[in-house]
């Protein structure tokens, strides 16, 4: 019978807390051999499909990096939350609202049209977002209820309320019965970076915007240290002034107003209509983007495109070797798994003790003994 | 009459998983442990207890493959959790996450397939009785099993010694670790019958509830189990009453639609979700209650100092 120990390092490890993501990613590739050779593919056959083809010409990139945006302006959002200690997993669901919100315009006043169009839209999709990440805040500071659970159950209302707005009082009265808004107006659509290469948008440019700004946010400014300091003492960070419930307040927003803008970009840039399903899961899947970005705005742009590179992998292994594109959400699942797990090299040594050695250890334990009596 | 019996058979039916996975979540954090995962290792259980039921055509078989695949998965969070102090909030959404999506493609070639399903009890004579006979002799085999465990976990955290033990390492692992207690072998041990419990609870919904596969068809029930643990402020007995409420929720809104009452569907479908969150707030209002209650080491890591 072997045995884990772990043994607490004096200090961090700077090089495994580099390290650690890429360790994560070759274990992750390994296990992933391992399910395909049990599907019955080979393994690198099945590789090069995934993780080459689908960005081996200009216009896949576009894509990868429609599928980052909303990833990374999500996952920014959550890296301030989970640094300060806050749970938000509903990302999804403010990510729903932020399109339904911004999505008023060009559903309820399509003939509203001009430059000043686009951004009352991304305004009022980063309001939807945050008033819907409010709910969560403040019953968690007002009656101290778990953030975790609320956040989550909201993304069910969310997506029943986005089911029922297509369905009924939005549903386009042209569309031949299918649960779908009118396309939006030439004005509502989010334009491309450069349409002659492929279709991504200015979702991509406001992700990289805002990685940058939580970045020196974080880094630079007296709110990231307040984050930081509640997030690992709360009692530290009382003495010194900082409210826990304000914070709680700012994590919220910011990032419900950064999923709510990746909500609207997406529906205006990628799809052009609201439809009763919008997301493939990206709330949830920023979660792994940020741990895997280890909570830096700039790994998360790094963490956030090859996550999206998962997702493309997934339609790309569906399509040519006939396996199910859920195997997409299992490689993000192990990615996050060997992530956590690698994390703890940061902070301790891991020893693999087997029983015999441990009886053999039972000796030098003993002598330890007198040695600390004398140490008191 | 016969009205009213059928309903209380599907609030029952409707309950039962709420409540075997939420006994098993009782458990783990009693003990200190706090497993978001549940989500993941019901679904896990719920394509583990179809796969096997639909290939052998045994839904005993496909029961007990659905218990063994949830307590297999829990292993994954225990290594990563117990053994490399790993933070159990992310550690458990991810099993979650990747439960979601393992359970996704194994199910791809069950999907419209027929399934099995469990019997019902039937006692000859007692099955037959007027109202009671159905409703005490005549359910499915998991509402028996889920009653007898929520007795043998009130039975077990509270009249054993051992019991007690585990209750002590959920209120403090250090002082639980200075008596010479096995913290760790003990929370692994909580765990697996957690994983167990929810394996369980999703072949419940696999195997009895809707005997087939669909993708996702847990539906948020794990983490409605989750938030029946808060609700009950972890009393196995207040676990039964609030899953029948919510399972009463559940019959309710269904009933609601099938009437064709002038709301919505996905209003009345919100409606379980929305009733966790008011529910959730109403019971964490009194701070110093939920103090009082909550485990003191729930979700804080462990490393023993040797």
């Amino acid at each position: 019978m072997m045995r884990l120990e772990l043994v607490k390092r004096p200090q961090r490890s700077a090089l495994f807390s580099m390290l650690s993501p890429f360790i994560a990613f070759a274990l992750t590739i390994i296990a992933g051999a391992i399910m395909f050779a049990l599907l019955g593919v080979n393994p690198l056959n099945a590789f090069h499909i995934y993780f080459i083809e689908p960005i081996s010409q200009v216009w896949q990139l576009h894509e990868l990096a429609i599928k980052a945006a909303p990833l990374i302006l999500i996952a920014v959002g959550l890296s301030v939350c989970y640094k300060a200690n806050i749970w938000n997993i509903g990302a999804e669901g403010q990510f729903i609202f932020g399109a339904i919100f911004g999505s008023i315009i060009p559903v309820l006043f399509p003939q509203f049209e001009g430059p000043l169009v686009l951004p009352l839209m991304l305004l009022l999709g980063m309001v939807g977002g945050a008033a819907y990440a409010a709910i969560p805040a403040l019953l968690k500071t007002r009656f101290s209820t778990n953030e975790i659970l609320t956040s989550l159950m909201l993304v069910y209302v969310a997506q029943l309320f986005l089911d029922w707005l297509v369905r009924g009082p939005w549903r386009d009265p042209q569309g031949h019965g299918f649960p779908q808004t009118i396309q939006f107006g030439d004005s509502a659509v989010l334009p491309e970076l450069m349409p002659d290469a492929g279709r991504a948008n200015w979702g991509f440019v406001f992700a990289l915007v805002a990685a940058v700004l939580i970045w020196i946010l974080m880094g630079r400014m007296l709110k990231g240290f307040e984050v930081r300091v509640l997030g690992s003492s709360p009692r530290a960070g009382r003495f010194a002034g900082f409210g826990l419930n304000r914070m709680v307040f700012f994590a919220f927003l910011l990032s419900g107003a950064l999923a709510g803008l990746a909500g609207i970009s997406e529906v205006s840039g990628a799809i052009g209509q609201l439809q009763p399903v919008i997301s493939p899961g990206y709330g949830f899947t920023a979660i792994i983007v940020a741990f895997l970005g280890r909570l830096n705005p700039l790994g998360i742009v790094a963490a956030g495109l090859v996550l999206a590179l998962t997702y493309l992998g997934g339609e790309a292994v569906q399509s040519a070797l006939g396996i199910s594109d859920k195997v997409a959400r299992v490689f993000q699942g192990m990615l996050l798994f060997f992530v956590l797990g690698c994390d703890t090299l940061i902070h301790y040594r891991i020893r693999l003790i087997g029983l015999a050695l441990t009886k053999q250890e039972a000796p030098a334990k003993l002598e330890a003994a007198p040695k600390l009596k004398e140490a008191r | 009459m016969d009205i009213t019996v059928n309903i209380l058979l599907t609030i029952a039916t409707a309950a039962t998983p709420l409540l075997i996975a939420a006994i098993g979540e009782l458990v783990v954090e009693r003990s200190g442990v706090l497993n978001l995962g549940v989500e993941g290792m019901m679904i896990m259980g719920a394509v583990g207890g179809f796969g096997a039921g639909y290939l052998t055509g045994s839904p005993w078989i496909g029961l007990l493959a659905a218990i063994i695949m949830g307590a297999v998965f829990s292993l994954l969070f225990a290594v990563m959790t117990l053994s490399l102090a790993t933070n159990q909030v992310a550690t458990g959404l991810s099993l979650t996450l990747l439960g979601l999506g393992l359970s996704g493609m194994i199910g791809t070639r069950f999907v419209g397939q027929p399934g099995v399903r469990l019997p019902n009890l039937d006692i000859p004579g007692l099955s037959s009785l007027p109202i009671v006979g159905r409703l005490l002799f005549g359910q499915d085999p998991v509402f028996y099993i889920s009653i007898a465990l929520t007795a043998a976990v009130m039975w077990f955290l509270f009249k054993t010694r051992t019991g007690l033990t585990l209750r002590s390492i959920g209120d403090s692992h250090t002082s639980a670790h200075a008596l010479g207690i096995k913290v760790i072998r003990y929370r692994y041990l909580a765990v697996i019958f957690g994983g167990a419990c929810a394996g369980l609870a999703g072949g419940h919904l696999s195997l009895v509830y809707t005997p087939q596969w669909v993708e996702n068809m847990s539906a948020g029930r794990g983490w409605i189990a989750l938030a029946l643990v808060v609700f009950a402020s972890w009393r196995p007995w207040r676990v039964l009453a609030g899953a029948y409420i919510f399972g009463a929720v559940w019959i309710g809104q269904l009933h609601a639609q099938a009437f064709g009452i002038p709301v919505p569907s996905q209003m009345l479908s919100s409606l379980p979700y929305l009733a966790t969150v008011v529910v959730l707030v109403l019971i964490s209002r009194d701070k110093r209650l939920t103090m009082m209650n909550t485990p003191a080491s729930l979700g804080q890591p462990f490393v023993p100092d040797r």
